[in-house]
């Protein structure tokens, strides 16, 4: 890891149209899946992003990698601007930006076999100069991933989740990237497989210095495997920091009620704790409150929290938080 | 104790056009009155299977119930005719699920479905049933309860529709409820809202609990029994503190050693069950963990082990006894 950024994500806004009427249709209003969220990921580095669902974090790692349209603010990937990127710049943005998707029975062709899957990146980017070459290269891909090249001409339904998900690293590796969007890569995986593939995950990134955008809502897993953690509330981050600052000294209320409620694996000390319960449902994105987002369910929330949004501000080294109430 | 439930070598099996599909492989287990046991495991391991064949709900064919018993009251409930069970089911048992989206009726008012249970079971009038239901949304903490019996599922979100599930199963105060993965499809923070919920609820009418998972983070906090299962049998059973203290079996050891904890700084890399579980479409022979037990001997491919008591509340199916690594003697 070293202290120069791989990507910047300035002010990103993604806005969903939303219409209504069949024949004359009329917008009516957005979906603000994203509303301004900036931060940057180091060379070498895993950066996770945390929420409920529909707080906007797949929304952020679709939006970065280019694959919805940025509504407005910036993108930077190694230099390449991802908003304006075209032709031949695309292109080689997307040989170094890749994703590996949550699902892992929908992100794979059922009519595809695992060669032609895997070797899809290895020939859009003409990485390979002959037929033996690219079959090599699949075989080298699965051994990678811990799959049998034996079972290069296979269909993904023959596999199990753990191996299509297996199959989805292999993917995105053939291109040579050096930055990967993870979006929730374990959440549809069994306990037992999901240890595997994170350890995978890391192997991966320390034999090719990958840097990662790990995406998940499993808090206990962000903590073992990243290196910063950033917390997403309705289209927005709340609070950043270094995992061990994040989950040791939570500033934000949306972070303490959020950590409290992560059961623990040990049955005396997950009685003895306290949690913070929240009351009430995540507010619609199409009309977020005003002032602070999180001020309909705050449980320290004041009168002007209601009125005027918190600025995203620093208040330790390198921990981030947007909430009037922290000092 | 005298339990609400005992359970005694069920089996259940599919058969499909691929073969037969050996689910349950003979579990026998007890609910107590008033308790919750939790029964952990992982998909296709056969715990959601099993609850539905003690309620009647297997698709039969191609479902089959090849054995088994499960003494609810003195009577059989598997031995039951369809008349007898559905006096039972949903009164006297009664059951909440995973997605609380296709588990209701998405062209019917909540407080029509409500109250259909309390009108058919409970023999209320309609104005009775809808003054119940009320009591009932109220109770699962559901905000204007009497506004929102006119509205249909989708105008709830997934916790609030979980909550509907809940006082739906409760409205008849049954004795035992089971859970399937009733808070898998739901955010943490509201995950939380729905243990205190069943907890509270549980206290209060003294109700058994089964509660089906695979997160053992959510064991730890609401169970005082735990079943472990894994391709169609128990491995373990132990009371809550002594199986995550002392863990017997090298699954339940493995499944704890894989888990991150959100309390503790990183100390070392995850420890991974290696391979996958057994295909469920091949006869089982031998311990079905045989195939990834860091421990193994020979006995292992030849046998299935049976329940063996490691201490008083604590039971175990291996052949070899953890501490010393050796096998089991007698």
């Amino acid at each position: 890891m070293d202290n120069t950024p791989l990507v910047i994500v300035d002010k990103l806004k993604k806005y969903f149209p939303i219409s209504k009427g069949l024949l004359f249709q009329k917008q009516t209003g957005f979906v603000k899946a994203v509303d301004g969220v900036s931060f940057v990921i180091f060379h070498g580095e895993t950066l996770g992003l945390v929420g409920e669902s529909g707080c906007g974090k797949t929304t952020v790692g679709r939006t970065i990698l280019g694959l919805y349209p940025i509504t407005e603010g910036r993108v930077v990937i190694e230099n390449f601007d991802v908003a304006k990127a075209k032709g031949v710049e695309l292109h080689q943005l997307r040989q170094k930006a890749q994703m590996i998707f949550q699902d892992p029975y929908a992100s794979l062709n059922p009519r595809w076999t695992v060669s032609a899957i895997i070797s899809e990146p290895i020939r859009v980017h003409h990485l390979v100069q002959s037929e033996t070459e690219k079959t090599e290269r699949v075989k080298e891909l699965m051994q990678l991933v811990g799959l049998s090249p034996r079972l290069i001409n296979r269909f993904p339904h023959e596999f199990s989740g753990g191996q299509r998900q297996r199959i989805g690293i292999a993917r995105a590796l053939a291109s040579q990237p050096d930055f990967i969007v993870c979006d929730e890569p374990i959440s549809a995986l069994d306990v037992s497989i999901q240890a595997q593939v994170v350890n995978l995950l890391e192997d991966l990134q320390d034999r090719f210095q990958l840097t990662y955008l790990f995406i998940a809502h499993d808090l206990s897993m962000v903590r073992h495997i990243c290196d910063r953690v950033a917390v997403m509330y309705l289209g927005a981050i709340v609070e950043s920091a270094d995992k061990d600052e994040l989950y040791e000294h939570p500033l934000h209320p949306y972070t303490n009620a959020l950590l409290s409620a992560v059961p623990i694996p040990d049955p005396k000390k997950d009685r003895n704790r306290q949690r913070i319960i929240l009351t009430g449902d995540v507010p619609s994105p199409i009309n977020p409150p005003s002032g602070c987002r999180f001020h309909t369910r705050c449980p320290i929330a004041k009168p002007h929290c209601k009125e005027i949004t918190p600025e995203f501000r620093e208040v330790g080294s390198n921990h981030w938080v947007a909430c009037h109430e922290i000092a | 104790m005298h339990p609400l439930l005992a359970v005694n070598n069920l089996v259940t099996q599919f058969v499909i056009p691929e073969g037969i599909v050996y689910a349950v492989n003979g579990i026998s287990f007890r609910v107590n009155p008033g308790e919750t046991l939790a029964v952990v495991g992982e998909s296709g391991c056969g715990k959601s299977v099993s609850m539905l064949s003690l309620m009647g709900l297997i698709p039969t064919p191609p479902g089959k119930i090849v054995s088994g018993e499960a003494i609810y009251d003195g009577k059989n409930l598997l031995a039951l005719k369809d008349e007898e069970m559905e006096k039972i089911r949903g009164k006297e048992i009664a059951m909440v699920f995973q997605d609380p989206m296709t588990s209701l009726n998405p062209v019917l008012t909540i407080g029509k479905q409500i109250t259909e249970a309390l009108i058919c079971h409970l023999g209320l009038t309609t104005a009775e049933a809808r003054e119940r239901a009320i009591n009932l949304l109220d109770m699962v903490g559901i905000p204007e309860a009497q506004r929102r019996l006119e509205d249909y599922p989708h105008q709830f979100s997934g916790g609030m529709r979980q909550r509907v599930m809940i006082a739906m199963a409760l409205s008849c105060e049954p004795n035992l409820l089971i859970a399937d993965e009733p808070t898998t499809a739901l955010d943490v923070t509201i995950q939380a809202q729905i243990v205190e919920l069943v907890l509270r609820l549980k206290q209060q009418r003294n109700m058994a609990v089964i509660w089906i998972t695979h997160d053992l983070g959510v064991v730890a906090g609401i169970a005082d029994r735990v079943n472990v299962m894994y391709a169609g049998l128990i491995v373990e059973e132990a009371n809550v503190d002594e199986l995550y203290e002392s863990p017997n079996h090298p699954y339940t050891r493995g499944l704890l050693g894989s888990l991150p904890r959100i309390d503790r700084r990183r100390d070392r890399k995850l420890i991974a069950i290696p391979g996958s579980p057994p295909s469920l479409l091949v006869k089982p022979k031998g311990c079905p963990f045989r195939s990834r037990c860091p421990i193994g001997k020979e006995v292992c491919q030849m046998e299935a082990p049976k329940l063996r008591n490691v201490s008083e509340n604590h039971r175990v199916a291996c052949w070899i006894d953890i501490s010393s690594g050796e096998q089991i003697s007698g």
